[in-house]
């Protein structure tokens, strides 16, 4: 395998260092602990949108997939109780047979209408969640799950450090198999399809069976970063903590890091989850502080500004940089 | 013949909302139709629609509405409306998208995601106004009650079983004189015919010497007025707002403009009277909260035997 690039090395180098700086708990872990999870869910949205070109605005659904897959196949009040790390292995190729599964009916479709599929299919899967309560356990979501072992040793909950670096190693997993893959003959035929769907056809790549994969790889990426959220929380939390906004986020991570790049995705989602769960809870912290947080007056509560500022900051990312903040290197001719 | 009855009923419910439906995704498939975006913003529009008519009211006064008056406001409101919509829309193209003309379609969507959470925390605020009509302004999130101005006794007489009332009467006089409005302008003037040429080829559309950013604004322009009607009926018709309500309302909208075949207004109708069919049928006959399930089953079954939805045209994409 070629070399990581220099940026992503840089990331990993900085991230991996970080926490001997900070403290053992607090708002810190959680942003990132976060913003790994988002990095996951992101990377494999660059594979179906960055890297394939195909628009999936339904990525909470494979999150929600894989955490209650993990869920019901780990936790105690369910009979399979396999452990922490075969949960993972399984939701991970539960996750990639779901997209196989959403992929194979609807993946002839062009564009748009592939995009609100996805989306619809994110409604059902929420829906589905809500209604069969008995399974989910409803609003209360499934819980306990397992901690994940190694050897002897049990990483518990509130050791978020650990925590914190075995998300990191996921991350520089799935970052390494998805530099891996972009290289394979998949790859290669992904961004090919991408640039020119008939062209890549003429030359014999199968834009169904290459679109399936990139599909399958998006959705097992997904899963796997919704199980680590649940396993992170031990929880699955409510079925309304996958809806469509989820999936938004997801898409502007991809796109206001740059899309098709890597990289990018990393960056996007310190930034786009970060200014979620650091800086804004930050500054209604600090307005709090400085007794302007009363709720008397709408205007007055920070938390109310939350929405208006993500979405200035988005509208300026893509007027400023419309190509996301790190576009993806030209390579021998290809983008 | 009770289920005849209990049949018509949906029938008459379905068929409104869908046209309430319809006017929202009209403004979906006019801009999708002429530059190929996804107009997120456009159901948080229609709120912000719906809270200018209910501040519109309380300026009028929270009098004793019936008869003429209340026939008089609803006028008021439906130009208020349609004309704040229109405009704002045509700012937010302005502001958003029109920088973004030659970058990359997805950037264009993000663009209008942002101006999207922008109108909902805008809609927050606007709840926040120290009005009678938004209880003063405190609890500013919680959904406001929308002054029934329209009665809903029942017009086929009280033993009826089947209900038709003057909200009915209302949602089909301003949407089908709209409708075919809309369907004048696009078919039969310059605009209509600038606007067609434009989402047929905009770069052919310039060369002919066609203005395209004044046509681009004027599609915004009419597609936010239209929701801007929209927001009045299905405020008349409902008697709650909140400033949550475009996703929904636009999650329908949308879906009903793709299930129709994007860019075809027709298309759009259709699509919107199918969902709001599907949806009155399903709340009766099976189980509410299992209706977005088969709205969006449904919309993948047809699209999976009609990849272009219902009346969408069977031409290549636009390399």
């Amino acid at each position: 395998m070629r070399r990581l690039p220099m940026p992503i090395l840089a990331y990993f180098a900085i991230m991996a260092a970080l926490p001997l700086f900070m403290g053992a708990t607090g708002l810190f872990y959680d942003a990132f602990q976060a913003i790994f999870v988002f990095s996951l869910v992101g990377l494999g949205l660059n594979v179906v949108t960055g890297f394939t070109g195909l628009l999936n605005l339904g990525m909470a659904a494979f999150m929600a997939i894989g955490a209650y897959t993990f869920a019901i196949l780990t936790s105690d009040i369910y009979p399979f109780q396999i452990g922490f790390w075969w949960g993972i292995l399984a939701t991970v190729a539960i996750g990639a047979v779901a997209g196989f599964l959403l992929g194979a009916p609807t993946l002839g479709l062009s564009g748009d209408y592939l995009a609100i599929v996805t989306m619809g299919f994110g409604e059902i899967t929420l829906d589905v969640l809500k209604n069969l309560d008995a399974v989910t356990k409803g609003t209360q979501g499934i819980n306990p799950l397992p901690r994940p072992t190694f050897g002897s040793w049990t990483l518990e909950l509130q050791q978020e450090r650990g925590w914190y670096w075995l998300l990191l190693g996921f991350v520089l997993l799935a970052v390494l198999a998805v530099r891996r893959l972009e290289r394979s003959r998949s790859g290669r035929a992904w961004l090919s399809i991408r640039e020119d769907a008939l062209a890549s056809q003429c030359m014999g790549i199968p834009p169904k069976r290459t679109k399936m994969i990139a599909f399958a790889t998006g959705s097992a990426l997904a899963a796997l970063g919704g199980a680590l959220f649940a396993a992170l929380l031990s929880s699955t939390g409510e079925p309304a903590s996958y809806d469509f906004q989820v999936s938004i986020l997801a898409l502007c991570i991809v796109i206001v890091g740059g899309m098709g790049s890597v990289a990018g995705t990393l960056v996007g989602a310190v930034v786009m989850v970060g200014m979620n769960s650091l800086v804004l809870v930050k500054l209604a912290d600090w307005a709090g502080a400085a007794g302007v947080g009363n709720a008397s007056n709408v205007l007055a509560s920070p938390n109310n500004w939350k929405y208006l500022i993500f979405g200035l900051a988005l509208i300026l990312v893509v007027r400023l940089k419309p190509d996301g903040l790190l576009p993806p290197r030209l390579e021998g001719g290809a983008s | 013949m009770e289920w005849v009855d209990f049949f018509l009923q949906q029938l008459i419910t379905g068929l409104s909302n869908g046209m309430i439906i319809a006017l929202i995704a009209i403004g979906y498939t006019m801009v999708y139709g002429i530059i190929e975006l996804i107009n997120f913003a456009h159901g948080d529009l229609f709120m912000l629609g719906a809270f200018l008519a209910l501040t519109v009211l309380g300026a009028l006064g929270l009098g004793d509405w019936s008869g003429a008056s209340a026939w008089a406001a609803v006028v008021i409101m439906l130009i208020a409306s349609a004309g704040f919509c229109g405009l704002l829309n045509w700012g937010v193209d302005r502001l958003a998208y029109k920088p973004l003309r030659n970058a990359s379609k997805l950037s264009l969507l993000v663009s209008a995601i942002g101006a999207s959470f922008i109108l909902v925390n805008l809609g927050l605020f606007w709840g926040g106004l120290p009005m009678d009509v938004f209880a003063g302004g405190v609890a500013a999130a919680a959904p406001k009650d929308f002054p029934a101005l329209v009665p809903n006794t029942n017009l086929l007489g009280e033993e009826s079983l089947v209900q038709f009332t003057p909200k009915d009467v209302l949602v089909w006089a301003v949407t089908v004189p709209l409708m075919m409005g809309l369907t004048w302008i696009v078919t039969r003037t310059r605009l209509g015919k600038a606007m067609r040429a434009t989402a047929q080829n905009p770069v052919a559309a310039r060369l002919m010497g066609i203005d395209t950013d004044r046509v681009i604004g004027a599609t915004f322009l009419i597609g936010g007025a239209l929701g801007g009607f929209a927001s009045v009926i299905y405020s008349l018709y409902n008697n709650t707002i909140s400033f949550q309500m475009g996703y929904r309302a636009g999650m329908d909208a949308f879906t009903a403009a793709v299930l129709g075949g994007i860019g075809s207004m027709p298309g759009a109708v259709t699509g919107a009277l199918v969902i709001g069919l599907v949806r009155s049928m399903s709340d009766a006959y099976l189980e509410t909260r299992w209706t977005n399930t088969i709205v969006f089953g449904i919309l993948v079954l047809i699209l999976i035997f009609r990849p272009s939805g219902l009346l969408g045209s069977r031409a290549k994409e636009k390399v």
